[in-house]
């Protein structure tokens, strides 16, 4: 009996009777989850427009970064690092068109995965010989991202909550805003997504796919370069920062490999359920650091119910 | 092969004397000539496999996408030597293809998916809506269902789509896959009569590959009967409707009445060993 209280009763309890504290934590998993649905969203908008699953998105992040805070270092002003990042991350798009996509289109998937698997190696060893190994701080103050923070006293109690998170929040927010506008009003966006429908009908009515495929890795880009700054500014910039990408998997198996609103939703639901779960069941039952393998069990578990995610494009079928 | 007819007008297509080669090793086409003139209606017929659909995606160079390749003889649409062109700017040159089985973007809605057909166009917003009002007119059905998505939508719905969505892109020409794969017969006289329509107030030119022989000659100006990767047999379509063989071989009547399938099939092996 006192185990299942333990499970079903206990944690609400202590929910209810330190309500500032339940705050705090459902801000800290907001934040992660933000994270980890821009990562997913990087891994959607390149396997929707070519069906290829990016092994690469989560060294693209680490690179990213590692651009931004490499030039800044050499002596360029952070809001001229910034522009330049960007046009590092369009000549990365360009060259993996050209070099990886182009030669081995109408190859099947797993060779291109393999290609993507390359290409993370490569840029593993490329930056390190660019801008060496060691871990970096990220230049947040020279971004003018703002250090502070709020402290709040809800319920009599006490919520502290970081400027810099919050800008991160409403920065991703925008950025996601802007991109599902980009995707459903625009020209550019429209072809998108009838290429994640129909490629060979795609080429048919004249969309390029070469040109398509370099605007999607250079949004791709972008994001990585959001999340870098963001994740950077957390944890600092270092390879390991890659691993975040892993991150992203169970978010794609929960909201849909195709679903830009579930890679969104995914995102955010496994943040903040982790944090929780780790606060409420995990530290008290199980003795803490559930939070590594919390959200690929949740995956699991949705994917024996919907296996194309909870989000994922119904299968059209008509009868 | 059997000249029944000329071709007056000035070609807006010709292709002479090609051969494609899937995989390097498949040939499918063995020499294949025909033109379409401008402002015509030129029907490509033909059993399963004879080379059709093959025809068709060389011209419109869609071939590389499935490893395709024209190896010899070439294909001129208007000024253009078509192999030199990419897909896009073929399309942008007024070639669209709409393909067998229609293939809509299942997931986009049907006005999108017309839209998408506008992809290449740069001659500003404006043109492009008046366009679209001008496919409701041709395709009134589609107009009710603009926002459903394209892959809910029924056969016939998705046909008129795909056809739409090529006349869209303000094409000079369209090579129709196939138009009346799966649909019911009074369907496909709705689209062909839709297809001659357009054909004749907007001059679109049409190359037409069909089974349904009968049907397509009724519409079509020209024929070309495709066999294992040749042409055949060619002439203008009222010829062509009356030739004793085209009647033996691909309408199933002949001099006393229909026959039985089993006994066209003996036949044609016969005088295919004979000839």
């Amino acid at each position: 009996m006192n185990l299942l209280e333990a499970i079903f009763i206990d944690p609400f309890r202590d929910m209810a009777a330190a309500p500032d504290f339940l705050l705090q934590v459902l801000w800290e998993g907001l934040v992660s989850g933000v994270l980890y649905a821009l990562i997913a969203l990087g891994f959607v908008l390149i396997y929707k427009s070519s069906r290829i699953f990016n092994f690469a998105q989560g060294i693209m992040v680490v690179f990213a970064a590692l651009t931004l805070v490499g030039l800044h270092e050499k002596g360029v002003p952070a809001l001229l690092a910034l522009p330049l990042t960007l046009l590092v991350m369009y000549l990365l798009a360009v060259a993996v068109e050209r070099v990886v996509l182009r030669p081995l289109i109408n190859q099947p998937d797993m060779i291109l995965f393999m290609a993507t698997i390359g290409i993370t190696l490569f840029l593993i060893g490329f930056g390190e010989i660019i801008f060496g190994g060691e871990n970096k701080v990220m230049i947040t103050e020279a971004l003018y991202i703002p250090t502070g923070s709020f402290e709040f006293e809800p319920f009599g109690g006490f919520l502290l909550i970081e400027q810099k998170d919050l800008t991160a929040v409403i920065g991703a927010g925008v950025l996601v805003a802007v991109l599902l506008l980009f995707l459903n009003r625009s020209r550019i966006g429209r072809a998108i997504r009838a290429l994640g429908d129909d490629h060979q009908a795609a080429l048919s009515v004249g969309i390029s796919l070469s040109t398509i495929w370099v605007i999607v890795w250079f949004i791709a880009g972008i994001i990585a370069l959001a999340t870098g700054i963001v994740w950077g500014a957390r944890a600092g910039v270092s390879f390991a920062l890659e691993v975040i990408a892993y991150k992203a998997l169970p978010v794609l198996m929960l909201g849909g490999l195709e679903s830009v609103t579930g890679a969104i939703v995914g995102g955010l639901a496994i943040g903040i359920l982790e944090k929780l779960f780790e606060i409420y069941w995990g530290q008290p039952l199980l003795g803490g650091n559930t939070e590594s393998w919390f959200a690929f069990v949740l995956a699991l578990i949705v994917l024996l119910f919907r296996p194309q995610g909870l989000f994922g494009e119904r299968i059209i079928e008509r009868v | 092969m059997s000249q029944l007819g000329h071709q007056p007008d000035a070609p807006i297509l010709s292709v002479n004397n090609i051969e494609v080669i899937y995989d390097r090793v498949i040939l499918v086409l063995k020499g294949v000539s025909l033109t379409v003139p401008a402002g015509g209606i030129t029907a490509l017929l033909g059993a399963n496999g004879a080379g059709k659909t093959t025809t068709l995606k060389a011209i419109s160079n869609l071939l590389r996408a499935e490893r395709g390749e024209v190896t010899k003889g070439t294909i001129v649409f208007g000024d253009d030597q078509v192999q030199s062109l990419s897909p896009d700017n073929l399309v942008r040159r007024g070639c669209i293809q709409v393909m067998e089985g229609r293939h809509c973007f299942g997931h986009l809605s049907v006005e999108d998916n017309l839209m998408t057909g506008a992809y290449t166009r740069r001659d500003g917003k404006a043109a492009i809506a008046r366009d679209l009002e001008l496919v409701y007119e041709y395709f009134p059905r589609l107009k009710v269902r603009r926002s459903s998505q394209a892959g809910y939508t029924s056969g016939g719905e998705q046909q008129m789509t795909a056809i739409g969505r090529a006349l869209m892109s303000k094409p000079k020409m369209i090579l129709l896959d196939e138009p009346s794969m799966g649909l019911a017969p009074q369907l496909v006289e709705e689209i062909f009569g839709i297809v001659k329509k357009l054909n004749e107030e907007q001059g679109v030119s049409f190359l037409l590959a069909e089974q349904n022989t009968n049907t397509a000659l009724r519409y079509a100006k020209y024929g070309y009967i495709l066999e294992s990767g040749r042409v055949v047999l060619d002439g203008e379509a009222a010829a062509l409707r009356e030739n004793e063989d085209v009647k033996e071989f691909y309408l199933g009547v002949a001099g006393e009445g229909r026959k039985s399938f089993k006994d066209v099939k003996h036949y044609k092996r016969r005088k295919r060993w004979l000839s």
